[in-house]
Formats: C-alpha cells, structure tokens, sequence
C-alpha cells in the first residue's frame, strides 16, 4: 500500500472516529457543557471546506470495468467528504478523436480524463491542456515503473497507466484440435499452415473487423514490427523517417498473407467489437478460429457470449516471428490506458488519481478480468488465465512497441491507416502507405 | 416618440435577434472556416495558433483538389444528385399520378409512402444497416424466394455500397416528392383534363401536355430541394456503412470534410474542404434559381433577371 491510500486510509479513520464521538457525545445523559460543545467541534472537523464536484470520462461501456470505476467513485466520496465524483463511460473511439479533443479546445474539460500517450499527448501537453503530476502523486508514479514513459513528454509525466497489455491472438482451442493444430503457431510459415488446416475443416481462419479501420491496420502493424529492426523503429516514431525498406516490406508480406484469403468474407465491412456479427462476435460464437486483437479482448469476447461469460476455449498467443526479417521475433505491440488531469483541476483530481492507481484498486481492477494491471504488486490478482498469458507475453517481450496509430499521432496514423485499408481492398500498394505516411508528416 | 423613429425602433427590436443569430450562427462560422483553410492547423488549436509561421496560402486548396479521395468524394456526391433527379423525379410523379385517381386504399397508400420520410436519418440508416448484414434480413428474403443469385454483401461490397446507399436514399425521400407532386396535382383543374379528353386525347396525352406542363413548377421546386439534400448527404452514409467501406467508395464531400478535419486531426485542411463544399453548393443553388425558378419565384429573389 503506498503513502497516500495510507493517508486516505487514515482520513478515513479520523472521520469515522469523529462522528462516532458526536454519537457518543449525544447519546451522553450530562445535557450540560460537553453536548454542544463535541457537537460543535465535530461540525467544524467533519464539514467541507468546500464542495467540489470532479468529472471523470472513461472508456468502460461494456464488461466488468464500469462497475469497478463507479465503486471507485463512491468509495473516494465516502473517504474524502465533500468531494463529489461524477464518472461517465463514453465509447472508446467517440472518446478519443471527438469528446475529449473539443472539450478540450473549447475551454471546458472534464477534471480526470483518459489520456492516450505517443502524438495525442505530446499535442495535448504543447497546448498547455495537461497538469504535470510529478509533484503531487511521485509515488503513485514511481509504482507503475517503465510502463509510465509513453504518458511522460520532456521528462514530465501528465498521465498514469491503470492497464497495459499486448496484442496477440485470440484462439479457439477447441477449433485448433479439431483442425489437428498442436501447438499455437510461432513463425509466419505455420501460421500460413495452420490457416490452411482451418480452412480444411469449413472454418473462418482467421476474423478481422476491417469494417472499422484500426482492426486492419493492426495487421499492417505488427508486419512492420517483425520486419524492422527495433532502432528502425525508434527512428521511425521520432524523425517520421520511413526510408527504410522494411516499411515496404511490412506490406509486401501482409498482400501474400492477404492472397492466402484467411479472413472471413466481406471483411472489409465487419464491425470489431460490436454484436454477433463483428470479429469478435464471430470468435465468440465458433464461427472463427482466430482474430489478432489486444489484451482487452477477452472480456469483449466474453460479452458476446449467449451466458455473457469468457467462453473456456479461448486461448492467447503472440503474433508469430516473421523468418528472415530483420525485426525481432520477440517484439511485442501494445498499449494501455492512462488518466489524466486537465491544467485547471482541482486538486483532489490527483488524489483520485493516485487512489485508483492504489494496489487495492488495481486488485479489483485484474480481479474483474478487465486488464493488465501496471502496479506490479496486483498481477498476482489476476485470476482470468488468458489475461495471465497476456501478462506472461508482456513480461517476455523484448521490445514494446506502442500501436504505430497512437505513436504517429493522428494525422499520420490516420493517413496511415487510410493506406493500409486500401491495401486490404486490394486498390493500394505497399508504397502507396510509406508514400502517405511521409505525405501527412510533410503537413505538420 | 414620432412616427418614423417609433417604426425604426420597432424594426430594430424584432430584426435584431434573429439577425444576431444568424450573424453569429451562420455570417462568422462561414468566414472563420475561411480563415482556417489557409492555415495549418492540430486538432484542438487555439486562436493564437493563427499566426504567420502556420499560415499555408492556397496550400490546403490545392492538396484538396490533388487528392484522389477528395476527387472521388465530389464525383460520389455528384453520383447522387442526378441519379437522384433522374430515378426518383419519374418515380415520384408516376406514383403520384396514379394516387391521384380515385381508388380504394388511396388514403392507406399515400400515408404508407410517406412513412420512410417521418423517420430520423439516423434510425432509418441504422435499421437498414442491420437488415443489409451478410446475414441480414434482405439476404434470408432473397434466399427464401429462391432468388439465392441475388444473395450479395450489399453494405460490404466496394462496387455496390454507394448503389445500396443510394437506394435507401431513394427509399427514404421518395416519399416527400410524391407528397410534393401530389400537392402539385391539386392546383391541376379538372376542367382542363375534362376539356382535353371531351377533344379526344387519351389518358396519356392528357398527362403529358395537360398534367405535366402545369405540375412544372412543382418538379422544379422538387428538383431544387434534392439538388441541395443530395450535396450534403451526411448521417445516411455516416451511419449506415462501416468507415472503411465509407472510404473506399461511398465517401460524399461532406463526410469527407468530418473525417479530414475531424479525425485526421486537420481543422485547416476540413476548413478549405468545407469552403470548397460551400462554393460548390452556393454556384449550384444560385445557378438553378437563375436559370430553373426564375418564373416560380419572380418578384422575390430573382428581381431583376431578365
């Protein structure tokens, strides 16, 4: 437990101890001088100094999470009285690229706020929009470790992760036996095999949710990953330096993999998370054997599900090497979820900040299966297994990359992912992704 | 208080407030959306941002025009303007041709026509969204009349998505053109059909140098209102196709202008769309009502055309 849920804690008992002597001090037979004088004293000690209201926008619609995140808020009310918490779900997309961007520009931002790192926040920081939380919460941030870099610009950290996972993919195990796959694939050759084994037994392979463009891209992703090298990488996020021809690459091996047609038909107008028929819906109910998607999947899945319950044949495993190429096969793509405080919170929004961040929390946050925690201390708490094999990947991997969309920042992530769209139509070129990715960097 | 003040006065009380709206709602956005298209601007900017060191000239403008999505945008808006005047227009008046005779369940019909009009884009789009899945209620239909060649991926197939759309579309307001029409044929007087047939002119004739020539100015009103609709096509196509389809082959100017300036995080870029958007619709619209209303709206704003 750090310093300040101790401190919460501790309020929590001092407050409690107050009221309780007023009771006593009522219950009291001497109708004297101690009645009104306990009862003044705890008037004085128990009432606000000032009402305060903090909004707080998250992205938990569906699952677990958003009774998790509402017991949050009720419990810092009744620890910190006079603090009022008002949370709101919103869809993660609508969040990122319409709510919080116009709210921010318009002068009116929620207080906590789900913060995206790579370009959103260093944007978000240039423009003043952010509260550096070195000095307020340093221990909450010192508890999550390396995992809080992508949330930190100029050496100054403006967010906090709560979870960060890895993508991989989200297997049927039950449809792998049948298709006699032994062992989940770990280079792209058996991958290929074990598409042509699925497709033996009347099988979708492979679902995808190109419908929505992210669920595509990610493909392209994490062919670029296992094609460059990491420095490659590296430069490519902070120069916009795309020259290499591992870039190409990525896509030349995604149009082979693509001409192997291991996805379902009609991909291109499939929904990712939403209803029986998206990807997910089609993993959940048998209908695919596979779909590349990140650590948060299983609850979707388990969503999607007639019993609402994470189905038992769901298995995990990370995307495979890609043989020959220089990228490392142990490298790994992912990303989390972070909150933040607007420049202009109060600041209890810290405090709830640096509770939700509190390992109890945390606890409840992988007990509910709804993510990777980050403070080490509550992994233990996780119970759901794929989200333990998850967490495995993670602390296997070599090299985390951030999702290339949320690292460019969204002008080029979105004139990537334009890109990679058209090539999963079949009307774009490998080039044609570099080429738009240079473009829009040209326009910053 | 004289006369003449007293009447200024008066002006001035009932003129302001929708004139401040207006100014504020509609004058300045349109000019500050001017202004922001030769700027290069992150989402979420902040006014001081407009500065020299952002400002790009025709930059914008120009990438617009030499963007193939941007070309397809305008040639798919295009797409729907004269479809939609050459299928629904003749559709439209076909039907309200026929539900202007007297017939059983006249009443019963036109209300039914009408339904598709009353309902939000949005509900409309969605509810067809949901029955156009790959296994949505339209291919179980197709399949069960044995019609199984028909069977299609109609919101997921690049070559059909903007048909598919444009039907809905179809399906949606052709029933606010036929009301149209029918409210047209009501100033038709009988007497003139009576006259044309008492002189030996068939059903047909009649419609055509009778009925038509005095239905114009209701068709050109028509005509106008779809004009103006189909270039700002928006919810339908927002809402009814997934975004990667959306920008394959159903993209209008105007969603477009939403994903570049909003989602793409380029507020200057959307703004020069929005513009373009903007000129395009103006030269139209005032184009149509020289040439086309003229004589249906003389003595208001054409004044003076000759």
């Amino acid at each position: 437990m750090n310093k300040l849920s101790i401190k919460h804690v501790v309020a929590g008992f001092v407050a409690a101890g107050v009221s309780l002597g007023s009771l006593a001090a009522c219950s009291s037979e001497s109708p004297d001088t101690a009645g009104p004088d306990t009862g003044e004293s705890s008037e004085s000690a128990s009432a606000p100094a000032e009402e305060v209201t903090i909004t707080w926008w998250h992205n938990a619609t569906s699952g677990p999470l958003p009774a998790v995140w509402e017991k949050v808020a009720q419990d810092f009310e009744a620890a910190n009285p006079g603090v009022k918490v008002e949370q709101t779900g919103y869809q993660n997309e609508e969040l990122q690229r319409t709510l919080i961007p116009n709210a921010l520009a318009s002068g009116d931002a929620p207080d906590l706020f789900q913060v995206w790192p790579g370009g959103e926040i260093r944007d978000q920081v240039a423009n003043g929009y952010l509260m550096a939380l070195d000095d307020a919460i340093p221990d909450t941030i010192a508890s999550v470790g390396a995992t809080v870099n992508p949330w930190q610009v100029d050496g100054k950290t403006y967010g906090v992760p709560f979870t960060f996972g890895i993508e991989g993919f989200w297997y049927n195990k039950d449809l792998f036996e049948q298709a006699g796959i032994t062992t989940p694939p770990t280079t792209l050759a058996e991958l290929n095999d074990a598409v042509t084994k699925l497709k033996a037994i009347n099988v979708t392979p492979i679902a995808v949710g190109a419908g929505e463009k992210w669920p595509a891209a990610h493909w392209w992703y994490q062919f670029a990953l296992h094609s460059c090298s990491p420095e490659t990488l590296t430069t490519g996020a902070a120069e916009f330096d795309f020259s290499d021809p591992c870039w190409v690459d990525a896509g030349t091996d995604l149009v082979d993999f693509i001409a192997t047609e291991p996805f379902q038909d009609g991909f291109l107008g499939t929904p990712a998370q939403t209803g029986a028929g998206s990807s997910a819906g089609m993993l959940a109910n048998g209908q695919a054997a596979m779909e590349l998607m990140g650590h948060w999947n299983a609850g979707v899945v388990g969503g999607l599900t007639p019993d609402e319950e994470v189905p038992e044949f769901l298995g995990w495993f990370p995307f495979p090497a890609i043989e020959g190429a220089a990228g490392d096969a142990n490298a790994a793509l992912g990303g989390g979820d972070g909150f933040g405080c607007s420049a202009d919170a109060p600041p209890q929004c810290a405090d709830l900040l640096a509770y939700i961040m509190s390992e109890e929390v945390q606890k409840e946050f992988a007990a509910s299966g709804s993510g990777i925690p980050t403070v080490p201390g509550a992994q233990s708490a996780l119970e759901d297994p794929n989200l333990q094999m998850v967490a495995e990947g993670l602390s296997k991997a070599s090299f985390v990359q951030l999702w290339l969309d949320t690292e460019y920042g969204t002008t080029v992530g979105n004139a990537m992912n334009e890109g990679i769209v058209n090539l999963f139509a079949g009307n774009g070129t490998p080039e044609d992704i570099v080429k738009r990715m240079q473009d829009a960097a040209a326009t910053l | 208080m004289h006369g003449k003040a007293r009447t200024r006065l008066e002006i001035v009380l009932f003129v302001a407030p929708a004139l401040i709206l207006f100014i504020g709602f509609v004058i300045v956005p349109v000019v500050l959306a001017a202004v922001y298209s030769f700027f290069n601007l992150p989402a979420g900017f902040r006014w001081e941002m407009l500065n020299p060191e952002r400002f790009v000239g025709w930059n914008n403008y120009t990438r617009a025009f030499s963007t193939p999505e941007f070309r397809k945008a305008i040639a798919n808006t295009f797409f729907i303007l004269f479809a939609s005047l050459l299928v629904q227009g003749p559709l439209a008046v076909g039907i309200a041709l026929l539900l202007n005779r007297r017939m059983r369940g006249r009443g019963i019909l036109r209300l039914l026509i009408f339904v598709p009009y009353v309902l939000a884009e949005v509900i409309a789009g969605l509810t067809w969204k949901l029955l156009l899945q790959p296994n949505g209620g339209v291919n179980a239909i197709v399949d069960a009349l044995g019609l199984g060649f028909l069977h299609r991926n109609w919101l997921a197939d690049p070559k059909l998505a903007l048909y598919t759309i444009f039907f809905i579309l179809t399906w949606k307001y052709i029933g606010f053109a036929i009301l149209l029409m029918l409210a047209g044929l009501q100033g038709v007087p009988h007497e003139l059909g009576e006259a044309a047939a008492i002189d030996g002119a068939s059903w047909w004739q009649t419609q055509r140098y009778v009925t038509l020539p005095l239905l114009a100015p209701t068709i050109r009103i028509w005509a106008f209102l779809s004009i103006i609709g189909s270039l700002q096509v928006f919810d339908m196509v927002w809402v009814t196709v997934a975004p990667t389809l959306r920008q394959m082959s159903t993209e209008t100017m105007a969603t477009y202008m939403v994903q570049q300036g909003q989602f793409a995080g380029q507020p200057g870029y959307g703004s020069a769309i929005a513009v373009i958007l903007f000129f395009i619709s103006l030269t139209i619209a005032l184009g149509y009502q020289r040439l086309a209303l003229r004589r249906d709206l003389a003595g208001s704003v054409t004044r003076g055309v000759r």
